[in-house]
């Protein structure tokens, strides 16, 4: 049966109403939850540029008036934040310099080397991934104990050194996708493995790399465990465990503790809006190969 | 065929490029994993060697330590009622996020932030906005005419939800690998179910659900492991209180190692905890047969 006409092009006209009606209902959806996840955000910064009568005030404060920036300065007096700005990047440095090559070395042998026992070597990195952190935390401290590096900053850098599972994994998972005539080519020219790890395979996994090494940077940036373990010195802390140093010592001072939860905050936000992509592709990558 | 001259150089090679793990393996994972079981049998107080007491830290630990019960059952609140909502909230949020809309970036941008924000950091925040008199959320709320908002973190009953209301600010990890996923439904399917008369409930139940399972099991398994092992966010808000109701299993495990030196004590917990984290793996996997479906293989 053949329909009028005008019949149908009244249909269409309904359907693209009811579609029309759908995306303005996902988008009002997603401007409200986002506001609801933006807004902690913004009192985080707004707090922090209070006075102290607006801060307690009720009815809240929404926009600061004056701005005082004073709190800033004021944290800083406070917290010794530039030494342990340098001790978290230090720290961070290390770590990511060692995940990187220590991973991409034996991701390298577990994906691009075919040899026997590499198998077994790949199913024990899978089961120690899921070995909670808890039970070997006391064998570990009492072996930086033994070496008397409590103190210091070496337990929290020098393991990045010996490789990180999750890591390992998911650069061989990129490393198998690399055609392997790639490396049969430079073999022939009589390239070393060595060579044909650092000539061909690094520069073509550049993207992977620098994923694993933004994750590394800021895991290790927002870790807390491993300072509190460690660290005993005032003068060796990391920004994690200064802040919540100073929140154990100095609860109520909202605006300050507001001020220095930015400054603690923002490198990580502004490395994600400079690698917004590769964090996205990377943090995809790790869940979808899984 | 590979001559054995090469099979021997690849076998040299692939050693020689994986000692580094290897080693860190041996030094970090396996001597450590070794070593707390033998503690966990042992007193210890990480500074005379450990002395051999068998079973006792055990049986301290299951008849006279209400504590290790109280952490238990705190952990296991988290995983029964913070997890599951976590992940239908990821869910949730990368359904809407997974549309030919403009500016999805942007949104994209504001929903995974938190999840990268220090963790030390996002608790202090999040202890501001709670704060019971003046906090962001209770103001609010009065201001919606609820004359008496939960005190959140001060009160017994709420300071787990509270938890699990700041743990759904960061969501944003799960939500990018559920976006990721979805996008790789294939488009043929949902189109031939929608030719078959399928709502939009029955496409997402029978054709959605199924595609991305996999993905749904792997959120599911870091999620257990990661609620198994929280620990940061209730070491610098709560400490363990209110009377309790945040001492976690993790923070248990981390007080009696650190604070009054029973490293004995504290391994025999850390190898409960492993033992339940597998027991959990291992039946999630097991049912997973039923509910994950692997493009590719027939069922």
């Amino acid at each position: 049966m053949i329909q009028p006409a005008s019949e149908r092009a009244s249909r269409r006209r309904r359907f693209r109403l009811i579609a029309f009606a759908g995306l303005c209902a996902s988008h009002v959806a997603l401007i409200s939850i986002g506001l609801l996840f933006a807004l902690p955000f913004y009192w985080l910064v707004s707090t922090a540029l209070k006075p102290d009568s607006q801060i307690f005030a009720m009815p809240p404060v929404w926009i600061p008036h004056p701005v005082v920036w004073s709190n800033y300065p004021r944290a800083l007096h406070y917290i010794p934040f530039a030494l342990y700005t340098w001790n978290t990047v230090k720290i961070c440095l290390y770590t990511v310099i060692g995940t990187v090559v220590s991973c991409s070395l034996a991701a390298y042998s577990l994906a691009r080397i075919p040899w026997r026992g590499r198998n077994l070597v790949f199913a024990t990195l899978i089961v120690s991934m899921i070995l909670p952190g808890q039970v070997t935390m006391i064998p570990t401290f009492a072996i930086f104990k033994w070496l008397g590096w409590i103190g210091t900053i070496l337990p929290l850098t020098a393991p990045a050194f010996l490789g990180n599972a999750f890591y390992i994994f998911l650069l061989r998972q990129f490393f198998m996708t690399i055609p392997r005539e790639l490396s049969e080519a430079a073999r022939m020219d009589g390239c070393t493995e060595f060579a044909v790890y650092w000539r061909v395979i690094m520069p073509l996994a550049k993207p992977a790399l620098v994923t694993v090494g933004l994750f590394t940077f800021i895991g290790s940036w927002n870790d807390f465990l491993g300072p509190l373990l460690y660290l005993n010195d005032e003068r060796t802390y990391t920004l994690s465990m200064g802040l919540q140093r100073f929140v154990s010592q100095h609860g109520a001072e909202w605006a300050m503790l507001m001020a220095a939860s930015t400054v603690m905050t923002l490198p990580i936000i502004v490395i994600f809006f400079l690698a917004q992509r590769t964090f996205i592709e990377g943090v995809t990558l790790t869940g979808i190969k899984g | 065929m590979k001559s054995s001259v090469q099979a021997k150089r690849d076998t040299l090679n692939g050693l020689l490029f994986a000692s580094p793990w290897i080693l860190g393996f041996l030094t970090f994972v396996l001597y450590p994993l070794v070593a707390s079981l033998y503690y966990s049998f042992c007193s210890y107080d990480a500074i005379s060697p450990p002395h051999f007491i068998g079973l006792e830290n055990y049986r301290i630990m299951l008849t006279q330590d209400p504590l290790f019960w109280r952490s238990l059952w705190n952990t296991l609140y988290m995983a029964i009622f913070g997890l599951p909502v976590s992940l239908a909230a990821a869910l949730g949020i990368a359904l809407l996020l997974n549309q030919r809309i403009r500016g999805i970036s942007i949104y994209r941008t504001i929903y995974f932030l938190p999840s990268i924000t220090p963790v030390v950091a996002s608790s202090v925040l999040w202890m501001w906005l709670l704060n019971p008199q003046v906090g962001l959320i209770n103001t609010s709320l009065h201001r919606l005419g609820i004359s008496s908002p939960p005190a959140w973190l001060s009160d017994p009953n709420w300071a787990k939800p509270a938890l699990i209301l700041m743990g759904l600010w960061a969501v944003g990890g799960g939500m990018v690998i559920y976006l990721a996923s979805l996008q790789d439904v294939p488009a043929s399917l949902l189109e031939a179910a929608s030719l078959d008369g399928a709502g939009r409930w029955a496409k997402f139940r029978h054709v959605t659900v199924p595609s991305i399972s996999p993905v749904i099991l792997f959120n599911l398994i870091m999620g257990l492991i990661g609620t198994f092992q929280y620990f940061t966010q209730a070491y610098v808000m709560t400490n363990g209180g209110p009377q309790d109701a945040t001492m976690f299993y993790a923070l248990h495990l981390f007080n009696r190692a650190f604070q009054d030196f029973e490293m004995g004590y504290a391994s025999a917990m850390a190898w409960v905890l492993f033992v339940i984290t597998l027991i959990c793996a291992i039946v999630v996997f097991r049912t997973s047969a039923r509910w994950v479906y692997y493009a590719g293989e027939s069922s």
